[in-house]
């Protein structure tokens, strides 16, 4: 039967070239528009570490003075003072815990005649790479006794790696950073969280090729090398020694690994504000400890802009569903005639309808392939936009099978009314008419 | 020619007949008003924040940065470098600064009006500092309103010490600034403070953008101060060399200023850029935005008024019989047109006044959850005339051919 109703469509949509065309190019830019925008959407708020992210916790705390502050809802910092991160470091409460601030590195390469460059780089602590399972192509890491020795180390990116030493190990050779030289103990393999969460507030960039230099946080500082944001509460006397002035430039992150854990640190952290603010150091008792899919959500890592135009592509997609209703109506009431010799010669209802549903399935099946098309050609338009994440922008799979669910789904609903109003038509008056 | 006025009745009568099409040509116009009032409301704040005036010489000046230089050194290299820039052909002023409108490079404090305040004061107003060196207010092309720029001792004089707040006492701030910090009186002779700092307002000058615009609030965007600033003094605070040329030199100029730079400090990294390039940069990701706003609108205009043609084709062909009855009884081809002109005007009229409740509730929304403004009144009859417009224009076709229906037909059985 089904066989039956698929032919009968093709013929319909055949004979009505002009009107089809309108429908399926419709809700072919309807699908498109929406794909396009639900793509981009998905990529910017995807999860940057999945295996690890609901074990990846961000304390914060508030150094701030009690003016302006309102109990229970002023928020407190996203960046911490250097004594408060080393604190937080050395009470160990985590499975890993590091501190961590971005900065520039200008890199001198070794060839004759060959002009420096900045790359950006993280300045941290030892726990940074296994707590953020940065897989590693050479060497490894650095150990907390190298953080506390300032050891002149470094661990570089594979694509600096691949710039500087054409991809080969360069574990143990020597790079020049900043007018020091620094020996590689480690190289990365190609890592690059996306958005990169650990940058959020400390100026960095969200999306790209990620850090080029990661270096232990005292080695760098040592260097006079300084972070890419600070904050500062109060008068700042000298702002070369940002260890001991009244300024915020550092995120912790620490790794827990169950419930229990995260109350515990919870406590930890509610504790520590107390006893600082029993010392007369802090004024405010504030706390927070996101999860790290809660804190890009707190930092609002998806811009506007973004969320607007899906929900504009789907205001889109509404117009050209009601507009496909229209049209498929237009289409079946002309066939008032058909429909009734149908009835008349022993077709029920449900067979009516069917037929008329399979006809909008068919209108929805084209709209997807053509919708795909728009997709692809919306997606090569964001890739040639400035925005940081325009590279990234590529329809995979899942959203490959998804635009013909959407265009199914839509077509379907589209078809339901179109349908109905055949499928109630009394056969007499229409044979009558004829 | 004898004028009838326009029966609405049997076209009303009709519409009842035909009620779903008619909703759904009412639905579909009620959502394209709705969404174009908003995407247009859109468009048109993108436009005016791409747009926002910065009072210096954007079109001719071009700026190098100079990153990685030794901070002892800078007393001797900035002179040594300024003086090399000059002699570039076509160069007419060249200066130095810490930053420039719309560099995303912005270097914040917070300032009072009473000698007691401090940086954590909720009142204080915070502001960009732009630190500049001697001649850059005549490369950049700033306007002096009232008071003067700095004076070469003054420029002498200031320096970082260990503090990020130079050591100076005067001060020259944007006409923005200086309202927001004394709303009513003149700003000339008064003294901003930042515990133990203080600066006295020696100048005001035309409206110069931060490093960072506030796209909510477009007043905040011009809330900046100028400090002077020796070379000798500013402890690595200087990156930007700015040069200014005639409009037609900037692409040369820029190029042979990065490469001076370059070649005269091999350890540094220099880079040129004009500086229209830098304002474009700023606002790409606003204008990208904007464009897909108006192609979206644009799209969907059509696939409105495709929707019309067809559901309005469809009567016509439908009803050929009435169409051939009238026109033997005596109608006109004017009036049949008339008929399904006004039948339009009709709908889209329902369309409208739905569409017009619609977008404004669509934007109290995006009020609540997004940064965006109320959309200002007149948009609401701006989208229904152009939705009436869009109708009137998407019915003229099949009008047309209904108008051509030969009063014949009405004799013929169908």
């Amino acid at each position: 039967m089904f066989g039956y109703y698929l032919d009968l469509a093709l013929r319909s949509l055949k004979r009505n070239r002009v009107l089809t065309t309108l429908m399926v190019l419709a809700l072919a830019l309807g699908i498109g528009a929406t794909i396009t925008t639900l793509t981009v959407l998905r990529l910017l708020s995807g999860d940057p570490l999945p295996q690890k992210s609901a074990q990846l916790f961000y304390p914060q705390i508030d150094p701030n003075s009690k003016e302006g502050y309102i109990e229970g809802q002023t928020k407190p910092d996203s960046i911490m003072t250097y004594p408060d991160a080393m604190n937080l470091l050395r009470a160990q409460r985590g499975a890993h815990q590091a501190a961590m601030a971005l900065t520039q590195a200008k890199i001198m390469p070794k060839q004759a005649n060959a002009r420096p460059f900045f790359g950006d780089a993280v300045m941290t602590t030892a726990d940074f790479f296994t707590m953020f399972a940065a897989p590693f192509q050479y060497g490894g890491g650095w150990t907390a006794a190298d953080d506390d020795n300032r050891a002149q180390l470094v661990v570089i990116a594979s694509f600096l790696n691949d710039k500087l030493f054409g991809g080969a190990n360069s574990v143990g050779r020597v790079i020049r950073i900043d007018d020091h030289d620094l020996r590689i103990v480690g190289v990365l393999k190609p890592w690059a969280p996306q958005p990169r969460f650990y940058a959020q507030d400390l100026g960095g960039r969200s999306y790209g090729d990620g850090d080029a230099v990661f270096l232990p946080l005292h080695t760098a500082r040592a260097m006079k090398m300084g972070p890419q944001d600070i904050e500062c509460y109060a008068a700042v006397p000298d702002v070369d020694h940002i260890e001991t002035a009244p300024c915020e430039w550092l995120g912790v992150w620490v790794e827990l690994n169950s419930a229990e854990a995260v109350t515990s640190y919870k406590a930890f952290l509610a504790g520590y504000v107390k006893q600082q603010v029993a010392m007369g150091r802090f004024q405010r008792s504030e706390t927070s400890l996101l999860d790290l899919m809660g804190w890009l959500r707190q930092e609002q890592v998806v811009p506007d802009d973004v969320r607007l135009q899906a929900g504009l592509a789907f205001g889109f997609l509404l117009i050209c569903v009601v507009n496909t209703v229209g049209l498929l109506l237009a289409k079946c009431l002309r066939r008032s005639q058909e429909i009734g010799v149908r009835r008349a010669l022993g077709a029920t209802r449900m067979e009516i309808f069917t037929q008329f549903m399979v006809e909008a399935g068919i209108v929805g099946l084209a709209g997807g392939v053509l919708g795909l098309l728009f997709a692809e050609l919306g997606l090569l338009g964001i890739r040639h936009q400035p925005a940081q994440y325009a590279s990234l922008a590529h329809l995979d799979l899942s959203m490959f099978l998804f635009t013909f669910v959407v265009a199914l789904i839509a077509s379907l609903i589209a078809g339901i009314l179109p349908a109905w109003r055949a499928c109630v038509l009394a056969p007499a008056p229409q044979l009558k008419a004829a | 020619m004898e004028i009838r006025p326009i029966e609405i009745r049997p076209i009303l009568a009709s519409l009842r007949k035909h009620r779903i099409p008619a909703l759904l040509i009412v639905l579909e116009i009620a959502l394209a008003c709705a969404v174009l009032c908003n995407a247009v409301f859109m468009i048109s704040k993108r436009v005016s924040d791409i747009q926002l005036p910065n009072a210096i010489d954007e079109q001719g000046l071009v700026t190098v940065t100079l990153r990685g230089t030794d901070d002892k050194l800078v007393g001797s290299d900035i002179p040594r470098n300024l003086v090399a820039l000059r002699g570039i052909p076509g160069v007419q002023q060249v200066g130095i600064t810490s930053s420039l409108p719309l560099s995303h490079n912005n270097w914040g404090w917070s300032f009072g009006v009473s000698p007691d305040s401090v940086i954590a004061n909720q009142k204080n107003i915070n502001v960009s500092l732009y630190f500049i060196g001697e001649g850059g207010d005549k490369a950049l092309g700033l306007h002096v309103l009232q008071g003067r720029f700095f004076n070469a001792d003054e420029f002498a004089d200031s320096k970082f010490d260990t503090a990020p707040l130079p050591e100076t006492h005067v001060v020259v701030m944007t006409q923005s600034a200086a309202r927001q910090f004394w709303p009513t009186q003149p700003a000339l002779g008064k003294t901003i403070y930042s515990k133990p700092y203080y600066y006295t307002v020696v100048g005001v000058v035309a409206d110069v953008l931060r490093p960072n615009v506030y796209t909510q609030n477009t007043g905040k965007s011009y809330e900046a101060v100028y400090f002077p600033m020796s070379a000798g003094g500013s402890k690595g605070a200087f990156s930007y060399y700015i040069l200014r040329g005639a409009a037609q030199d900037r692409e040369r100029i820029m190029r042979e200023a990065e490469q001076k730079l370059a070649d005269l400090n091999p350890a540094a990294v220099a880079k040129g850029k004009i500086y229209m390039d830098i304002r474009h940069d700023y606002f790409a990701d606003m204008s990208s935005m904007a464009w897909m706003l108006v192609l979206v609108c644009v799209v969907m205009l059509a696939v409105t008024a495709f929707g019309i043609v067809g559901l309005t084709s469809f009567w016509v062909g439908q009803r050929r019989r009435q169409i051939g009855i009238r026109r033997a009884v005596g109608a006109t081809r004017g009036h049949i047109m008339q008929y399904f002109q006004t039948e339009n005007f009709l709908l889209t009229a329902a369309g409208v006044l739905l569409g017009m409740a619609l977008a404004f509730g669509i934007n109290i929304y995006l009020l609540q959850h997004y940064e965006m403004e109320r959309m200002p009144w007149y948009y609401l009859p701006g989208g229904a005339i152009a939705l009436w417009l869009l109708g009137q224009i998407a019915v003229f076709g099949p009008a047309r051919r209904a108008s051509s229906v030969p009063p014949v037909v009405a004799t013929r059985s169908v």
